[in-house]
């Protein structure tokens, strides 16, 4: 029975981060330390011609004024670019600041100056000039659609999905776009770099401080051993600090070059250009069924946008195999190039664009058929994985479909548009699906288990608002048999085990096994030694028989039959046991096909006179195997829901194509949700018991949170009002 | 940011003769929009005098009007009972803006100075005339959705952005100013800003060094039939894309006096004479708010990406004047 995993618990960083003790990197304070505020480029395309610095310098407080002129150079060197061979990693291709004359992206770096204080340094970067030989660029998706290019394999259709939809006696198609939209995390993106010798440590707001250190090894030709890197907080993030953007290295190599500590802080507008964002999609969608409702084809035709210099693959496409049984498909996804930087992955990346075409497609093949939406998507339930064939590990879908819609109270729905109100305000219930993956990444921890019942438990993950210090901490209590107050986790440091970058809605899949793993090696450990003691009543026992539990290691079958640990460490003269552990996705994995899955059902009103809608309820049941800590996972699926309205009514990052530049990179015009936008907010977790996808029985839940909600209020305008908005955000104007 | 002079002053005339002595000077009061539009390099004064030691903020009522205090703060003013009481329509466009935090910061006088919210003018890269007199208007041929349909000029297209002047156009208020000379005068309120014509850097017509001191709002029938619309992006703390202020005075069945001034469709509230005339003398009745609201827009050019302004606002200005007759309630 266990005392922590599944109960809830308030994070235990919590009062940390409300008192200021939590240190987020441009908190760290370094003596001597130089600030670098980033100038940057005002045309999306070309060359600089000349850049005037003089008055910059002389500036006052200024240090230096790099730029392609001046600025360190940055690896890998010509020799190192070639192209990648045999299982060699795909080389690093991100934008490198500083590097050359050439223009690729408006708003792109074009100097950094370095002064003593953050005004000094800000003031000074006004003062550069730059003189560009401009040439034509393209930013919009919509004029190289034709050019887009579907990167590595070519994708194969399931079955013969063109024939198929020709003769499907009930159809639908359409076209569904999504915009730019940024991730807007609250903390801005910085990092201070500090040498000592040629030992580099570097603190930076990231998800992957292992993943940093390989970019930074590269790009200033160091050894990784000479390289730490320090991440203890992140303010959100969302996916803008997962692929290495252009600051670490930059920031590094100047305060190399100036044998002095730098502090580079971006600014609001600086994050709309400085890391990726969610690409400009287009998508298009054609479903065939049959009269029952039995989907016979589907073609899913996505294209989003990336940079000239990278191929950024979002997989908007990649889920739609996999969600409903249909025999014949067709779902690639394709890039073109544009003069913006490189897109990255954003909360929910490629699902929640794929799904929001698909499940609003599904909503207009329901009208079609005149089918209830739900009832569409039980009869092409996939009983197994569509595309392997394979049997689901755990798959509660079903059950989430009822629990939600029985909740919402799905079954009083009018099928015919604005056939419900709420005095004048039209009402719209809308459904849809979500899903994610359910990943697991080789992940290392280490536990040191002390004699008097504390633990210090190391991995090199992130936290960067899911709520991983604690999580991880209740796992290490409940493994070691001791509390979370004895507990210490600690994370953000590549002096730490390695752990894979928290992406994916993996971290507690990877590393909760590699902490449950490492907590097992130190039962273990201490089994081995009561072992060694003649007479010891666990001496028959084998490493799964026993459990460690306040201060014995005991026999699960028989608690009496136990040693008290600190005696058995004591006698050993151990006053510590340290044990690192790995865990790794396990082969009986490959058998099954791994996925969460959830059900969103809302409600809207829609003022008919101003176009506002409100999203008065939303339900969202999901399932995503065991939940280790429910107030951190309702957290986090409340959260989701949040950014499902901001994606589905209000975000968008607006370019004038003319100038190649985007114009609302702030928060005044760059519109998220606010209180006022939010209302009734029910999430429910529907627990699955899968022994298959990791010890602890875990999947994917922050990505899926948000995955059905735009969809699902896409459909619930169109039922609230007749009018199928199929370019979001779905603001006042287009419901005119 | 720009290094500035810092000068604190607890004399109105002192301070005024600071700022009129240097053009390069400007007022400080709550400093929730001048301090942005430093950081971003926007506003390049060389001076800034604090004038938020000035006892300025009193809120006053005598004659069944009210005179406020240019320092008071819109937290202050919205909340203040006699506001409230007689002057509904004030506190309501005033808590439709910005935030409680901003509010609490924000003076009346500063709020009537508040800039455009123009993407363009906040680019520094970006060309604006209003910014940069003679560089062109960007958001003319650009992105234009949140822009002018009335009274724009092929320099500028921008919109006054705030809402407590919209209700202050309808409730005919006069500022009272301070000049360099010590003098004071007033200025109806309908007259303070200006249409962008070929000097879009000019929002109002104040002299420089001149002071906004207090407002004066005059007794008036509207409490009980006023309301304020604001329609925009999402449910608070964003700019307005149509914004209505309507006050009716009732003569039986009929409408006896109106006021009704459309907020971010113009480099200025756009109080609507057309409309007015249209209803005034007609019964309170959905056809004549019609009418109203097709006299209002019937001038209105929009530009490219902002053609939805002219049915949104018909359509808020009706269902404003329906509410207003409503009592404020939602009908």
């Amino acid at each position: 029975m266990a005392r922590y995993i599944g109960k809830e618990m308030s994070r235990v960083d919590g009062v940390a981060k409300v008192t200021g003790k939590a240190k987020y990197t441009a908190e760290f304070q370094m003596p001597n330390v130089a600030y670098g505020f980033v100038a940057t480029s005002t045309i999306a395309k070309g060359t600089i011609r000349s850049i005037d610095t003089r008055d910059a310098e002389h500036a006052p407080g200024v240090v230096r004024v790099f730029t392609h002129l001046n600025a360190p150079k940055l690896g890998p060197n010509a020799k190192e670019d070639a192209p990648p061979r045999g299982n060699q990693p795909e080389r690093d291709k991100s934008f490198r600041a500083l590097q050359s004359d050439r223009i690729y992206f408006n708003q792109q770096p074009v100097a950094l100056v370095i002064a003593e204080t953050y005004e000094q340094a800000r003031f000074a970067s006004r003062l550069v000039k730059v003189d560009y030989t401009a040439e034509k660029h393209v930013t919009d998706t919509e004029a190289v659609r034709d050019q887009a290019k579907a990167p590595g394999q070519p994708p194969k259709p399931r079955g013969n999905p063109e024939q198929a939809m020709r003769a499907a006696p009930v159809k639908i198609e359409a076209e569904f776009r999504i915009p730019i939209e940024h991730h807007n995390p609250m903390e801005p993106h910085a990092a201070i770099a500090v040498w000592e010798g040629d030992k580099l440590t570097i603190f930076d707001k990231t998800q992957d401080v292992y993943g940093v250190r390989q970019h930074l090894t590269s790009r200033l030709g160091i050894p990784v051993e000479s390289i730490t890197v320090i991440s203890p907080f992140v303010g959100g993030a969302f996916g803008s600090s997962l692929r290495p953007n252009y600051y670490p290295a930059l920031t590094a190599s100047v305060a190399r070059e100036l044998r002095r500590p730098v502090k580079l802080v971006y600014t609001r507008t600086h994050m709309f250009t400085g890391h990726g964002y969610r690409p400009h999609t287009i998508q298009k969608v054609a479903l065939g069924a049959e009269r029952s409702g039995k989907l016979t084809a589907m073609i899913h035709d996505a294209v989003h946008n990336t940079s000239s210099f990278e191929e950024f693959n979002d997989s908007t496409t990649g889920f739609t195999r996999q969600v409903y049984a249909c025999p014949n498909l067709f779902a690639p996804t394709r890039v073109a190039s544009t003069d913006l930087n490189t897109p990255t992955w954003m909360r929910a990346p490629g699902a929640v664009s794929g799904m929001f075409a698909l499940e609003c497609a599904m909503d207009e093949l329901a009208y079609a058929a005149k089918i209830d939406p739900l009832e569409l998507r039980l009869i092409n339930y996939a009983e197994v994985d569509p595309e392997s064939g394979r049997p689901w590990s755990s798959k509660a879908l079903r059950e989430c479909y009822r629990l939600g819609a029985e909740k919402f109270g799905w079954k009083n729905r009018k099928p015919e548009p604005r056939s419900m109100r709420d005095g004048r305000l039209l009402v719209g219930w809308g459904m849809a699906t979500g899903v994610w993956g359910a990943f697991q990444r080789p992940a290392s921890a280490k536990i040191t288990f002390r004699s008097d019942g504390t633990a210090n438990v190391q991995s090199a993950t992130s936290d960067i608002g899911p709520g991983t210090y604690t999580v991880m901490t209740m796992i290490a209590a409940e493994y070691l048999g001791t509390t979370p107050e004895k507990v210490k986790f600690e994370l953000g440091d590549t002096r730490f085990p390695r752990a894979p970058s928290q992406g994916g809605s993996q971290t507690t899949s990877s590393v909760g096994s590699a902490v449950h793993g490492a907590a097992l090696a130190v039962t273990g450990k201490l089994l081995s030694l009561a072992k060694q003691q003649s007479g010891s009543p666990l001496s028959a026992a084998e490493t799964g028989d026993v459990e460690m539990m306040d201060g014995r290691l005991r026999l699960k079958s028989d608690n009496s039959r136990s040693v008290p640990i600190a005696e058995l460490m004591r006698r050993n003269n151990l006053n510590e046991i340290t044990e690192t552990f790995e865990s790794r996705p396990s082969a009986e994995r490959q058998k099954f096909a791994t996925m969460a899955h959830g059900a969103q059902f809302v409600e809207v009103k829609v003022d008919p006179d101003v176009g506002n809608v409100r999203v008065t309820r939303a339900i969202e049941v999901t399932a995503c195997g065991k939940i280790i800590n429910p107030k951190a996972s309702h957290s986090q699926e409340i959260g989701g829901v949040v950014w499902g309205i901001g994606m589905a009514l209000q975000e968008a990052t607006e370019i004038d194509h003319r100038y190649g530049r985007i114009m609302n990179p702030n928060l005044q015009h760059y519109h998220v949700p606010v209180n006022a936008d939010i209302h009734e907010i029910e999430t429910i977790f529907v627990e699955e018991d899968d022994k298959v996808v990791n010890p602890l029985g875990v999947k994917g839940m922050g990505e899926l949170g948000m995955v059905g909600i735009p969809a699902a209020i896409a459909n619930a305008v169109f039922h609230a009002t007749g009018k199928r908005v199929r370019d979001l955000p779905i603001t006042p104007d287009k419901l005119l | 940011m720009r290094p500035f002079r810092y000068l604190s002053s607890t004399d109105p005339s002192a301070a005024v003769q600071a700022v009129a002595q240097n053009q390069t000077a400007r007022f400080l009061a709550g400093g929730t929009n001048i301090l942005d539009l430093m950081k971003e390099d926007i506003e390049r004064p060389t001076e800034l005098v604090d004038i938020t030691r000035l006892k300025l903020a009193d809120i006053k009522t005598a004659n069944g009007g009210v005179s406020i205090g240019a320092l008071a703060t819109n937290s202050a003013t919205a909340n203040h009972p006699f506001v409230r009481q007689n002057f509904p329509l004030l506190t309501q466009a005033i808590v439709a803006g910005a935030s409680g935090q901003l509010r609490n910061m924000a003076t009346n006088g500063g709020n009537l100075m508040q800039r455009t919210r123009c993407q363009y003018f906040y680019d520094i890269a970006m060309p604006c005339n209003k910014r940069d007199p003679g560089t062109g208007c960007g958001a003319l041929q650009g992105i234009n959705r949140i822009h002018a349909i009335f009274g724009h000029s092929d320099k500028c297209v921008a919109t006054y952005p705030g809402d407590m002047a919209n209700a202050l156009y309808a409730l005919d208020a006069v500022i009272r100013i301070r000049g360099a000379d010590g003098q004071e005068r007033t200025m109806p309120v309908l007259e303070f800003h200006r249409l962008p014509g070929d000097t879009p850097e000019k929002d109002n017509n104040l002299v420089h060094g001149e002071l906004i001191i207090g407002i004066d709002i005059p007794k008036n029938n509207f409490a009980s039939k006023s309301y304020y619309l604001k329609v925009r992006d999402r449910a608070s703390y964003a700019f307005a894309l149509v914004a209505v202020a309507v006050a009716l005075e009732m003569n039986g069945s009929d409408i006896k006096q109106a006021r009704i001034v459309l907020g971010s469709v113009a480099h200025k509230p756009w109080r609507s004479a057309e409309a007015e005339q249209a209803i005034v003398g007609k019964p309170a009745t959905d056809d004549t708010f019609k009418a109203a609201a097709e006299a209002a827009m019937r001038g209105a050019k929009p530009l490219e990406h902002n053609a939805y302004k002219v049915e949104l606002g018909k359509r808020s200005i009706v269902l404003a004047l329906q509410r207003a007759m409503n009592g404020g309630a939602a009908a």
